[in-house]
């Protein structure tokens, strides 16, 4: 967890293409470099060798946002790709849809993955690409996009974030709970969990 | 009264979610987790674990082995191709070896692909709730488990607290009656559900493969379909257990044994939906008229019977594949082949491509690598090295290799692969490779040929 998060305000990119794998936000190749290292330099290292490629364009390559399309980060599983926006600056993507691995990913690595709709999503690319430079403000406390456009986060990864909770260490307030369910698993189901 | 009269029907994903919730907190559940895999990529999990000082909390419930980062060419770590590759399979072993988590490495017969592993030694069941820090986990959900692929800070809290924040999933169940004709496999059939429905079909969404041809499928063939389910966005796959899981299972390594065999079985003929269980989708798909199919794209949607077209429209996809529109995929020339992947690694899938490839010689460099150190011995014992062998193909031993090439198993810029792995997905074989999903009958019909053919040509 990275500290708490309300709210970011920040110049947006817009990303077009649908169906983003999470092969092309950080190939494979760079999957093994210690964490501690950043790993801002792989996002999307292999279209950034374009320089046409949007984030290598001022003033977009100072975003902190990425307003994308539907299905962004579907694939692996790699958490290197939500590793490599957080060290590249982003704190929210907005999309219609997102890879559900990679979404949680988000969720633990202080990123907001903001679900918005279809043609939402596209008309605030179409105003980022019109007028670069725009921010756009992501409200995980009020739930809004620019305060009018509403998205939904499930409440728990909402409150964690906002308040800054770390994980692991509130599931271990549940130790108890998980204890009893593996003494009444033991008894009942021994060749469940059994190896 | 019987309380089984009034209660509501449920799936099978229901049954098997409903058994293992610990705990609610607004809007998700805290899952308990039957068992972790673990392998070479794992090592973000590990570091965050060391980070905290926390320590495994039941390392019997987790199980690794090495895979993605592993030398094909032997069974020596000292063999990977640079100094990093080496170290994230030796670190692997040294993490596992620190929390004393059970494990096969390499040099270990057993050691291979996590997700031919799991169903091969028993370790994945009917009914167990299975996570693994990576997305084609969907795999053992064609023995009737709920499984599926979750991140590193996941794999992290799994392995501190053996459960998991999950929020609740949505159901589709994707129904497939008929008859296959030949030379139509289980691969055939996922891409035709992906090409169908999409990649971002069943996103959110848990997939229950139903209908008379899943029933006729070996588990091998459902591995197959269960495994790609994630190419079409869903977190799972799965499969009703019934009397071909069961005698698969018999007398695996880790299958329960004697009474709690008998207890489990009982427990597994319940898995199953109930007659009136409402999916918040349904898809039905006639595998009478499938065709064997080939991916034309840079996703697995992107995907056509073999006797089709290049499609127009996708102008970005087409440019990097080097394809115009109209081009017929029957007679594209191949540059390699690649044989293996969690997707088509297991015993039947390299007898389907041995029996194309006997008698006949490759025409372009191919590459068969089997899905685990036993899959490698039984496919030596038939023979099927040598004919292989005979016919121009490396043999080489069992690892992720080709399908994802950290390993350095990577083919060069430009290069046109027929393969059986689960992504055609940019730069995935190697940066500029040109990938074509296929089945491995396909895939040798190609090495055969040079080029990409319609295999019900050559049988």
């Amino acid at each position: 967890m990275s500290g708490k998060f309300t709210s970011v305000t920040a110049l947006a990119a817009p990303y077009e293409p649908i169906n983003v794998d999470t092969d092309q936000i950080i190939p494979a190749r760079f999957l093994k470099a210690p964490r501690k290292e950043g790993y801002g330099r792989f996002l999307f290292h292999d279209l950034r060798e374009d320089p046409a490629f949007v984030l290598n364009r001022a003033p977009y390559d100072k975003a902190r946002i990425l307003v994308a399309s539907d299905n962004f980060g579907c694939g692996s599983s790699r958490e290197g790709a939500a590793y490599a926006f957080f060290d590249a600056g982003f704190r929210a993507i907005v999309a219609p849809s997102f890879g559900d691995i990679f979404f949680n990913n988000c969720l633990k690595n202080g990123i907001v993955p903001a679900r918005l709709p279809a043609d939402t999503c596209r008309e605030l690319r179409r105003r980022l690409t019109q007028a670069p430079g725009t921010e756009i403000t992501v409200d995980l406390e009020t739930q809004l996009v620019d305060g009018k456009h509403a998205f939904a986060v499930d409440p728990f990864f909402r409150e964690m974030l906002l308040k800054g909770v770390d994980e692991i260490g509130l599931t271990l307030t549940l130790l108890p709970e998980i204890e009893a369910f593996e003494r009444a698993y033991a008894a009942k189901t021994p060749w469940m969990s059994g190896s | 009264m019987h309380s089984s009269s009034m209660a509501t029907p449920r799936t099978l994903f229901d049954k098997i979610w409903q058994r293992h919730v610990i705990a609610q907190r607004r809007g998700q559940v805290l899952l308990y987790v039957d068992r972790q895999f673990l392998h070479d990529g794992s090592v973000h999990a590990f570091n965050a674990l060391a980070a905290r000082g926390l320590k495994v909390r039941r390392p019997a419930q987790n199980f690794g082995t090495p895979d993605h980062y592993v030398p094909t060419v032997s069974r020596s770590a000292a063999d990977a191709p640079t100094a990093e590759i080496r170290f994230m399979v030796e670190n692997f072993a040294r993490n596992v070896e620190l929390h004393g988590i059970p494990a096969v490495q390499l040099g270990d017969e057993r050691q291979g692909i996590v997700h031919v592993v799991g169903p091969e030694q028993g370790l994945t069941r009917p009914g167990l709730l299975i996570v693994c820090g990576d997305s084609h986990t969907s795999t053992h959900g064609a023995l009737g488990a709920l499984a599926f692929g979750i991140g590193q800070s996941e794999a992290e809290h799994v392995l501190a607290t053996q459960a998991l924040w999950q929020a609740p999933q949505k159901t589709m169940r994707i129904r497939v009656e008929g008859r296959r004709p030949a030379g139509v496999s289980a691969k055939d059939v996922i891409l035709a559900i992906v090409g169908r429905i999409g990649v971002g079909g069943a996103v959110r969404h848990v997939i229950e493969y139903a209908g008379s041809a899943i029933r006729a499928m070996s588990i091998e063939e459902r591995l197959t379909v269960c495994n790609m389910s994630i190419e079409a966005g869903a977190r799972a796959g799965m499969v009703a257990p019934d009397d071909t899981t069961f005698a698969y299972l018999a007398d695996r390594p880790f299958a329960p044994k004697g009474r709690l065999w008998d207890e489990a079985l009982a427990y597994w003929k319940t898995l199953l939906s109930d007659p009136d269980a409402k999916f918040d989708a349904e898809v039905s798909l006639d595998a009478g008229t499938l065709e064997p199919m080939v991916t034309w794209g840079t996703n697995p949607g992107h995907v056509l019977p073999v006797t089709g077209a290049v499609p127009a429209g996708e102008t970005r996809a087409l440019d990097y594949m080097g394809l115009a529109p109209g081009t017929r995929l029957e007679g594209l020339p191949v540059d390699r082949v690649f044989i293996g992947s969690c997707t088509n690694s297991r015993i039947e899938d390299l007898r389907a491509a041995a029996a194309i490839v006997r008698g006949r010689k490759a025409k372009v460099p191919a590459l068969v690598v089997p899905g685990s150190g036993l899959v490698k011995r039984q496919a030596e014992a038939e023979g099927l090295d040598r004919v292989f062998r005979e016919a121009g193909f490396e043999w080489r031993h069992a690892g992720c290799s080709m399908c994802v090439g950290v390993n350095g198993d990577i083919g060069r810029p430009q290069e046109r692969i027929a393969s059986t792995s689960n992504r055609n997905f940019e730069g995935r074989q190697g940066r500029g490779v040109r990938t074509h999903l296929m089945s491995p009958a396909m895939a040798a019909a190609a090495a055969v040929s040079g080029a990409i053919v319609d295999v019900r040509k050559l049988a």
